[in-house]
């Protein structure tokens, strides 16, 4: 579902290429990891693949079934059923949380030609997801994100997810700043969202996240391009050993 | 004698061109005004509190036109019960005003008010007057010695509803010098609304007294008339435990000076002035903001946001000046801009005089644009960039509307400006 081929992406401020020919395939309904040190090129590879600003793609392409990514906005993007779960989410002060949530479920609705959500369904959906990830009513009513703790920042990002039903997941490293009660319902979280149809990219730095969200496929990153790529056995070897063996083995 | 001494100044052709209501309590105080006016001369731009605002078209005799702004949206505060008095290029229309009674104040109008012994003669020009010191103010005493129209409205008691002054604007050259007079009794409480543009140019002053323990809010919105133009001032003394709270609105307009003037003088008084401008274009908006305070444990705000673009400039001037003997003061002050291109300018002086040693007082200025990653984090959700846009715009707007006391008229003012914002950028 998403296809990622030879992936070329540098600084625009900077010619520093950070992505050297990145190649990724993640059907629909599976769980695929990335892993790797700092720098290698993780969360660039999450922000070019969602539209942000700042970064120039030199050569290769992605695509969303079928459809071109690299070419849409932000909005198109998610629109189409792209989904960044964000390593630092925003705050927003003076925006309300509900409305920032009925305002991107609409227009998400309106760009594919679908109607809008009334305002009554839209509180009764909400209210059930919110109640699921330990999601009071008063987060609901704040500012986005605003005095949110970090899991309370990444619960509110799941709760975007399950309201915007996306195609494809990307979670930029969601297990950082977590602690371990927290991980386990943000990754209960996830979890529900599992589905045959939806696909799923976890970004993280660590194994212990993995333990939660089983993948399928586990990719090692390294100097902006994909390294090596396993099952989940490949997490616990990193766990284990670091990723000094993978990267020598890699360079043999 | 060389030709220049005989040649006629600005402030005697001002003068020359306008005619003061000749009988009646205010008589004095027009004259008072008049001799101040000719004294400080009428507002130039080497004038300290002038150098950003070029103050001349707003004293030149001759009308400065400005189309009537047509639109189809139902007017302001529509939906609010309110006692509407309404004036139309600066004169008071009865036939579409409401009839003036209700219960807890009386309401006259300035041009028929003609009783010797009128309430208002200790008011009228007297806090214009107390306004002059240490800043000049050229253009009220201009007001007060020639005002044709406008309010006086004593408040004796607990209002069921809002007075609402609507301000149309019908013909391109009107020419309006308004001048109201508000008296609040002790305990007393009234809610005002203003909202249009009243004429092509306005001269507005409303002087307020506020008795110990009265509550006066007022919300005002300014016409969105693009070539309008409008010099205000309002003057407010506050007595013990006392409140003053005001809000302005202002979108569109080729030419806005508010300036606000407040007097803390009983202890554990409150006042809030509050704005929140849109600019596009050829659009100048200058809040210019003095409030005294000469009273122990007495609080003030002041909160203005503007939003301005495609080179819209905004203007703050605030001062906070607390006297030897206001021990306790609390005084906040924020102006903020949200510069939307690199065309747009904010110009800010604020200002803090401090005389007394046991005081709270902070001022923050500040000028940025959009926030890129609170617009990519909407957009990622699916929210295009005009709708994200304007969100953040609203929310940034949305600090100054927070002052307004009554839910109901935030939400009012909230919903207005969303619909403004989202024709604007459609």
């Amino acid at each position: 579902m998403l296809s990622i081929k030879n992936l070329h992406v540098k600084l625009e401020e900077e010619d520093k290429q950070i992505l050297k020919g990145v190649d990724l395939e993640v059907p629909a309904g599976k769980v695929h990891a990335i892993m790797g040190p700092n720098g290698s090129g993780k969360s660039t590879l999450s922000y070019v693949l969602s539209g942000k600003d700042g970064y120039e793609v030199t050569e290769g392409s992605a695509t969303l079934s079928g459809e071109d990514l690299l070419e849409q906005e932000p909005e198109e993007r998610a629109a189409a059923g792209l989904f960044l779960a964000f390593q630092y989410p925003v705050e927003i002060p003076g925006v309300g949380n509900m409305t920032f949530l009925r305002t991107a479920v609409n227009a998400q609705r309106k760009a594919r030609g679908e109607d809008e959500m009334s305002a009554a369904d839209f509180l009764k959906v909400i209210r059930a997801k919110a109640k699921e990830l330990k999601i009071d009513a008063d987060m609901l009513k704040r500012p986005v994100n605003m005095g949110f703790s970090g899991g309370e920042k990444k619960r509110n990002e799941i709760l975007q997810m399950a309201m915007l039903e996306p195609k494809m997941c990307i979670l930029d490293e969601t297990d950082s700043g977590l602690d371990v009660d927290a991980m386990k319902l943000v990754s209960e979280g996830v979890n529900a969202l599992r589905t045959p149809e939806r696909g799923f990219l976890v970004i993280t730095h660590y194994q212990r996240l993995l333990d939660h969200i089983k993948p399928d496929v586990v990719h090692i990153m390294a100097d902006g391009r994909i390294v090596k790529s396993g099952g989940p056995d490949l997490a616990l070897e990193v766990e284990n050993n670091g990723y000094a063996d993978i990267l020598a083995e890699v360079a043999a | 004698m060389s030709q220049t001494q005989t040649k006629e100044t600005p402030t005697e052709a001002l003068i020359k061109s306008k005619a003061m209501p000749g009988e009646g309590w205010s008589v004095t105080a027009r004259e008072d005004a008049l001799n101040r006016l000719v004294s400080m001369g009428v507002p130039h731009r080497r004038d300290e509190y002038w150098k950003y605002t070029r103050p001349d078209t707003l004293t030149q005799t001759d009308p400065m036109p400005a189309a009537v702004f047509v639109h189809d949206e139902a007017p302001l505060f529509d939906t609010l019960d309110r006692l509407k008095v309404v004036f139309v290029d600066g004169v008071f229309d009865a036939e579409a005003s409401d009839d003036l009674s209700l219960e807890g104040l009386h309401i006259e109008r300035l041009a028929t008010a003609t009783s010797d012994l009128h309430w208002a003669r200790d008011i009228y020009g007297t806090l214009e007057k107390n306004g002059q010191d240490p800043v000049a103010r050229p253009l009220a005493a201009l007001n007060t010695a020639f005002a044709t129209d406008g309010v006086l409205i004593h408040v004796t008691g607990q209002p069921s509803k809002p007075v609402s002054l609507i301000y149309r604007h019908k013909s391109e050259t009107s020419d309006a010098i308004l001048h109201h007079v508000i008296k609040m009794d002790a305990g007393s409480s009234l809610t005002l609304l203003e909202n249009g543009p009243a004429a092509a140019r306005l001269n507005k002053v409303m002087e307020v007294e506020v008795a110990d323990t009265a509550e006066f809010n007022h919300v005002r919105a300014q016409g969105r008339d693009h070539e309008r133009r409008a010099a205000t001032h309002i003057f407010a003394r506050l007595g013990a435990e006392s409140a003053f709270k005001s809000f302005t609105l202002t979108v569109n307009g080729v030419l806005t000076r508010n300036e606000c003037v407040i007097e803390l003088t009983g202890d554990d008084a409150h006042a809030t002035v509050a704005g929140a401008c849109v600019g596009d274009g050829a659009f100048l908006h200058d809040d210019t903001v003095f409030i005294t305070h000469d009273a122990v444990n007495c609080e003030s705000r002041q909160v203005f946001k503007k939003v301005l673009r495609n080179g819209a400039t905004g203007i703050f001037q605030g001062k906070i000046l607390v006297k030897a003997d206001a021990q306790k003061t609390d005084g906040y002050q924020i102006s903020q801009s949200l510069l939307l291109d690199e065309d747009s300018q904010f110009l800010a002086k604020p200002e803090l005089e401090i005389y007394a040693d046991d005081v709270a007082c902070s001022h923050g200025s500040t000028s940025g644009a959009i926030d890129e990653d609170a617009l990519f984090y909407l957009r990622a959700r699916g929210v295009p960039r005009a709708e994200a846009t304007d969100l953040l715009t609203l929310a940034f707007l949305a600090e100054a509307v927070e002052e307004i006391t009554s839910q109901e008229l935030r939400e009012e003012l909230n919903k207005r400006l969303a619909s403004w914002l989202e024709r604007h950028s459609s």
